[in-house]
């Protein structure tokens, strides 16, 4: 077999080894897909509820709770930005990461200072190599988050809320993460969790208006409104975080099926050029070799034709 | 007769939910029971056994749960609890429960014995 035959037979052989990879991985991602889809419509009832319990006290308990009244000029700001372990995903953690960069280059413009926590490697590697602070950051459950995991993210995260800016603590709560809309797209996402921003919507409150003030029952609370916003306002923080993690879960997978799936597709591109460019090298092997029989036999018979006379 | 419809939910995912007659359930102020009716209430719960005493379409019996922490909100003859873990009775496993008690005695874990014993609790309300 020709040098050139061999070089080409080999890399069709590595191709085709990376492609069944690819695809493996394609097929691993969106079985995954449709498990963390599950986890995050199972969350959901929680979250639905809890977020009723807690409107319904900031709006009807007149209560004034340091989690849901503005600071007056706040000075600090903590950024949450949640991204994946793994790479082989696109631009996943990219397009998260600039979301988080955004709204942090936004924040200083208001005069803010940031603190990072970060979830998932890619993020911290990318802080890491930065030399940029980072206030806390987990790592290894990116793929599929426990509540225990959420609730872990968000304990020093409502620990530095309540504690004084001037001590370290911080005024507002922000959260960056990839929101799953569908199976082909996702996009990074930057809320603010606290203090509350009790946004409604222009028909939600025309439909107040309409109905008068009584659309909000008069809740007795037991035992304090106080204590109960102090109870339910954590659990919120935390519902939310595992609703982010379980979004971006999701979202990652997403992106991976895709990035394999592409791969896939080139490999198999790549696969078909270089079959074809095989083909000619043997083509043009088997043409330099009838050639160089047909010139050795013609020679053969010239010398002895010659010898004869 | 007028219902309750309740929801039980955990923090991943629905753990009961249908209509009831009567909701026992125990507060930070002490234990509370709801009849259909009952003046808007958003309550914080401890850990503890929570009764329903099932009505209407999902027939008259009792079903118990274990709640760990969470809250209890009512209003228009809908309840919802809301704790980060919940377990129907049936869900437990007794023998496990124990063996965890045991060992959180022995560790000296406070949290865990204390998760152990409201299982048991749950279940021994039940049977």
């Amino acid at each position: 077999m020709g040098a050139q035959l061999r070089v080409y037979k080999r890399r069709i052989k590595s191709v085709t080894a990376t492609k069944k990879i690819t695809r493996a991985m394609e097929m691993i991602a969106a079985s995954r897909i449709v498990k963390a889809q599950r986890k995050v419509a199972a969350s959901a009832p929680y979250a639905d509820e809890l977020t009723r319990a807690v409107t319904a006290v900031a709006h009807g308990a007149g209560v004034k709770h340091p989690l849901t009244t503005e600071a007056e000029r706040p000075r600090r700001a903590a950024v949450l930005l949640i991204t994946s372990d793994r790479g082989l995903a696109g631009g996943y953690s990219a397009n998260a990461i600039k979301a988080g960069e955004h709204l942090t280059s936004e924040l200083v413009a208001q005069g803010k200072q940031v603190d990072a926590y970060i979830v998932g490697r890619k993020g911290v590697s990318y802080y890491g190599f930065r030399e940029r602070p980072v206030r806390q950051s987990w790592t290894g459950f990116t793929d599929s988050p426990t509540y225990a995991d959420a609730k872990a993210v968000a304990e020093p995260l409502i620990e530095a809320i309540q504690r004084d800016t001037d001590e370290g603590g911080v005024d507002e709560l922000h959260i960056v993460f990839t929101e799953f809309i569908s199976m082909m797209t996702q996009r990074p996402v930057e809320t603010r969790m606290l203090p509350l921003t009790l946004e409604r919507s222009a028909e939600e409150s025309a439909e107040t208006f309409q109905r008068g003030n009584q659309a909000q029952p008069l809740y007795e609370f037991e035992p304090s409104a106080e204590r109960v916003l102090d109870e339910l306002l954590p659990r919120y923080v935390e519902s939310r975080i595992y609703n982010a993690l379980l979004q971006a879960a999701a979202s990652k997978h997403a992106a991976t099926r895709r990035a394999m799936k592409s791969a896939t597709d080139n490999a198999e591109d790549l696969i078909r050029s270089l079959t074809r460019l095989a083909n000619a090298a043997r083509q043009a092997e088997i043409t330099q070799e009838i050639t160089e029989i047909v010139g050795g036999a013609s020679a053969l018979a010239d010398a002895t034709a010659g010898s004869e006379r | 007769m007028a219902e309750l419809h309740v929801e039980l939910v955990a923090a991943d995912r629905r753990v009961w939910s249908g209509e009831a007659s009567l909701v026992v359930a125990r507060t930070t102020a002490g234990d509370i029971g709801i009849m259909p009716g009952h003046q808007p209430v958003l309550a914080v719960l401890k850990s503890g056994p929570v009764t329903i005493r099932t009505a209407g379409e999902s027939g008259t019996g009792t079903v118990t749960a274990a709640v760990h922490g969470g809250f209890l909100s009512y209003t228009d003859g809908k309840l919802s609890l809301l704790a980060e873990i919940a377990e129907l009775s049936d869900e437990i496993d007794v023998e496990r429960a124990q063996r965890a008690l045991e060992q959180a005695r022995a560790e000296e874990d406070a949290e865990a014995e204390r998760r152990a014993d409201v299982r048991l609790r749950a279940v021994s309300v039940d049977r």
